[in-house]
């Protein structure tokens, strides 16, 4: 098993390298100029021309390339064009925000999604099978910008019961130190400021979970299934063994492979994906660092931004992979 | 053992997922609450706006959202009025002009100090003046944009006494030295933080830099040994970004923040309705305009230009997508900017006339342009979109057929700045007031390439700008300007749409905000009344 992670890690290599040479390029064939982002209404011709030259970008692609690689080798992320601090220093506390989001958020999804998707297929053709797979696919496809705004307007403004946005009451804020507000708060023995900060958390987390919930319960649901039909299943049954057990324990853990799959890439995706959600919850994470830098067209912090993410997801991956054999004794790795 | 694990994990997710909805209902009410706590005394304002500070150093930047917060934590040498761009003393309590205007000598408040505890200074002010005029061109673009070329020498006369000595006469020099990015910070914190000061902003002002998390919000608190006494009433200010405009008011509404900007217009009237709240409007010093490219297809034709300005209806833009918060514009500028000339009559909405003048330049049966339309909102151009599409039917009826499109906005200036563009909406927000920073900027033809997007030429106008630069006589500059704007009326570079009053909102509680037209709020008068 050692041996296949350390294959997989290095098999990463070229794709991170494939990666950093299609963003690259990418963000360079937009159009839209850095200096001329950056000056705004200031931007004169020979102001344009200059800031151009001082940001490097008046040079050859090649070079700049390079040097972007050979800073990356040295783990040197770049430095922002826009707030000129280095990017290691600065991305911390938005993916710190980011993965603190999309822990609750799946964690809600996989709870209610998992148990959703077994409730009915349990009880197939039921009408908590029919409404559960009704909701999943609304749950797929309402926009999460209405969803968000509508979440606010319920529980915010209405029943006054949980805040609109940000992470934290900013009269009372919260002492960082690892910028993941939860721990840091337990650190510090602030139960006042916990409590504070998981109900900022919940109404974005929920809107950033529908998405994944439903693809989680479908999943489910469709395995579980699949594996109901199984001889074991019958004999079990035949054993006198509670439908309970039955589904939860034999079903479950013979139709966790896919289940878990799904889970691996969908926390992948929250990680670059919740930008609507943190735009409307204004959670200062990475989606949103990423998305105004694109606007800035400030290339460093886009390319070791999506880096950055990158390597998150094919790292949850290999988590994943990993996962397997520890879940399914018939999976082996070598 | 296997099996223990999975059920402790099982167990551990229900206790969370328990955990969070126990939370959500215990907190009912509680928010509400929250925003009345404060410190002792004048308590905080928390004021929430789109986008987050580029830099804390106001002289590196050229960022509104930058010098929203710079305001507060330093102070320029003048300062614009209380809610225009005349000018009042500042950190220099008086200041004299020599007869050829090339000489300036202010004299300097006494007593003040900087936050770090050092004094305020004529040595200081020449650091500054000097950091500016030797750092990189690119790094202090204002000050090279404005003083550049002009400032010779800075020179300390005395303690209290600075002489500015200039290579040319400069009519808005007064005007520039009271803009945000030229305020005064302290040399002994400058040195300390090098490259970091960015994030580090030591001045004189009435608030002092507390902290600051990137994206989220920026903390200023009170400087307790301000010179001006009695101020600043609160404690503290903390500035919030929060993206979205109607999540904004979402949190406005729930009390977890005081005062909010970028109201959309269309919010206005409900939040007028409601007793708990109050808005604001920021005086107008900024355009919304339609540029014509001079230099493209049917729009070459003066009398084209002119026959869209006749097609559109400015008086229906201003009810459909201000609310009223905004008034149809004549010229390039608002009434505000001395040099206005009230004497232009503007060309009234009339398609027949317009249909009459596109005959006359022979599109009887009319042409086809591409109208593009902004795809970011902007306090002067509140949804680009919609304003696009009742422009473009004002255009259908008088027979001229145009297609609407966009692009992302870095892609949509570049495009526009290259003379892609044949009708185009855009707008501007004024600087420091003066008439040279619209219409020098947006429409002489050394501005082709940057900010005149019309590719708008005539060596006429050109002279009358470059007189009015030269000149330190306001009186004669204003009738420079006059005159230029008779020539652009009947030129039609732009059918310039409207001047906006962008919309703001706040607790009813709060009292003393007034709201800058350059769009930097001055904090110290406000109180949070109980």
């Amino acid at each position: 098993m050692l041996a296949y992670s350390v294959r997989r890690i290095f098999s990463l290599v070229p794709v991170l390298l494939g990666l950093s040479l299609v963003v690259f390029f990418m963000i360079r064939a937009i159009p839209g100029d850095p200096a001329q982002v950056i000056l705004g209404q200031l931007a004169t011709k020979d102001a344009v021309a200059e800031l151009s030259k001082s940001l490097g970008l008046d040079q050859p692609w090649y070079v700049q390339y390079f040097q972007y690689l050979g800073g990356l080798l040295s783990g040197d992320l770049g430095e922002s064009l826009r707030t000129k601090s280095a990017i290691s220093e600065e991305i911390w506390p938005y993916l710190a925000a980011t993965m603190e989001l999309s822990f609750f958020a799946m964690m809600i999804a996989i709870v209610v999604g998992v148990n959703a998707g077994i409730i009915s297929a349990w009880f197939q053709n039921s009408w908590f099978d029919y409404t559960a797979m009704i909701l999943a696919l609304v749950g797929v496809s309402v926009p999460i910008f209405w969803l968000g705004l509508m979440e606010q307007w319920v529980f915010s403004y209405n029943l006054e019961w949980l805040p609109t946005s940000g992470r934290e009451e900013v009269r009372n804020p919260v002492n960082a130190i690892t910028h993941l507000y939860v721990i840091d708060t337990l650190i510090q023995g602030r139960t006042d400021q916990l409590v504070v900060v998981l109900k900022h958390l919940v109404l974005p987390a929920v809107a950033l979970s529908t998405i994944p919930m439903a693809i989680i319960a479908r999943i489910t649901r469709s395995t579980i299934l699949e594996v109901m039909r199984s001889d074991f299943i019958r004999t079990a049954r035949a054993k006198g063994m509670s439908m309970f057990w039955v589904v939860y324990k034999h079903s479950l853990k013979n139709a966790v492979i896919p289940v878990l799959t799904v889970i691996g890439l969908q926390t992948g995706l929250l990680l670059g994906g919740a930008i609507l959600t943190e735009t409307i919850f204004s959670w200062p994470g990475i989606g949103r660092y990423i998305y105004e830098a694109i606007g800035y067209r400030d290339y460093p912090v886009i390319q070791s931004g999506i880096l950055v993410i990158a390597l998150i997801f094919v790292m949850i991956n290999l988590i994943v992979d990993l996962l397997y054999a520890a879940i399914d004794p018939r999976i082996k790795y070598r | 053992m296997k099996k223990q694990l999975g059920l402790k994990l099982m167990a551990l997710i229900l206790i969370l997922s328990m955990g969070i909805a126990g939370c959500s209902k215990s907190s009912s009410g509680g928010t509400k609450n929250e925003g009345e706590k404060g410190g002792s005394g004048g308590g905080t304002l928390v004021f929430a706006r789109g986008g987050d500070s580029e830099s804390l150093d106001p002289a590196v930047t050229t960022e509104g959202e930058s010098f929203k917060v710079t305001e507060n934590v330093y102070e320029t040498l003048i300062n614009f009025g209380e809610q225009d761009t005349e000018i009042e003393p500042g950190l220099a309590e008086k200041w004299e002009e020599s007869a050829d205007g090339l000489k300036h000598t202010l004299k300097l408040r006494k007593g003040v100090k900087f936050h770090d505890g050092t004094d305020f200074n004529a040595e200081a002010v020449v650091f500054n003046f000097e950091r500016w005029k030797a750092g990189n061109k690119e790094r202090f673009y204002y000050y090279n944009s404005q003083f550049g070329d002009v400032i010779k020498e800075v020179k300390a006369v005395d303690e209290h006494t600075v002489e500015f000595t200039l290579n040319r006469v400069l009519a808005p020099f007064y005007k520039n030295l009271a803009m945000s990015p030229f305020a005064i910070a302290s040399p002994a914190a400058v040195e300390k933080h090098g490259g970091k000061f960015t994030e580090n902003p030591v001045g004189t002002g009435p608030f002092k830099f507390k902290e600051w998390k990137r994206n989220d919000k920026v903390t200023i608190v009170k400087n307790e040994n301000y010179w001006k006494k009695g101020l600043p009433k609160l404690d503290s200010v903390i500035f919030r970004v929060i993206p979205e405009n109607s999540a904004r008011l979402n949190a406005l509404n729930t009390g977890e923040v005081d005062l909010i900007d970028g109201v959309n217009f269309s919010d206005v009237k409900s939040i007028e309705k409601n007793d708990k709240l109050q808005t604001f409007f920021r005086p107008s010093l900024n355009v919304a305009y339609l540029g014509l490219n001079n230099e493209r297809g049917p729009l070459k034709d003066k009398k084209v230009r002119q026959a869209l300005n006749y097609a559109v209806d400015k008086k229906a833009l201003v009810d459909a997508f201000y609310a009223g918060a905004a008034e149809p514009a004549v010229n390039p500028m608002p009434k505000t900017v001395a040099g206005y000339n009230d004497a232009v009559k503007d060309y009234e909405y009339d398609p027949e006339k317009a249909k009459q003048l596109l005959k006359e330049a022979g599109y009887e049966d009319g042409f086809e342009i591409e109208l593009w339309a902004m795809p970011v909102a902007r306090p002067y151009m509140p949804d680009g979109k919609k304003v696009a599409e009742a422009i473009q039917a004002n255009f259908e009826k008088v027979g001229v057929k145009s297609k609407i499109v966009s692009f992302e906005w870095p892609t949509y200036l570049e495009k526009a700045r290259k003379g892609e563009a044949d009708a185009f909406l855009l707008g501007w927000t004024g600087d420091n007031g003066d008439a040279d920073n619209f219409l020098y900027v947006l429409l002489d033809e050394d501005s082709i390439g940057s900010n005149n997007y019309a590719y708008y030429k005539n060596p006429k106008v050109h002279e009358l700008f470059t007189k009015a630069q030269s000149t330190n006589d306001q009186g004669e500059r204003e009738k420079l300007y006059k005159e230029a704007q008779e020539i652009i009326k009947d030129d039609a570079p732009w059918v310039p749409l409207v001047h906006s009053k962008p919309a703001l909102a706040g607790k009813a509680e709060i009292t003393g905000y007034k709201a800058h037209p350059t769009g930097s709020d001055l904090l110290s008068n406000v109180e949070m009344k109980k």
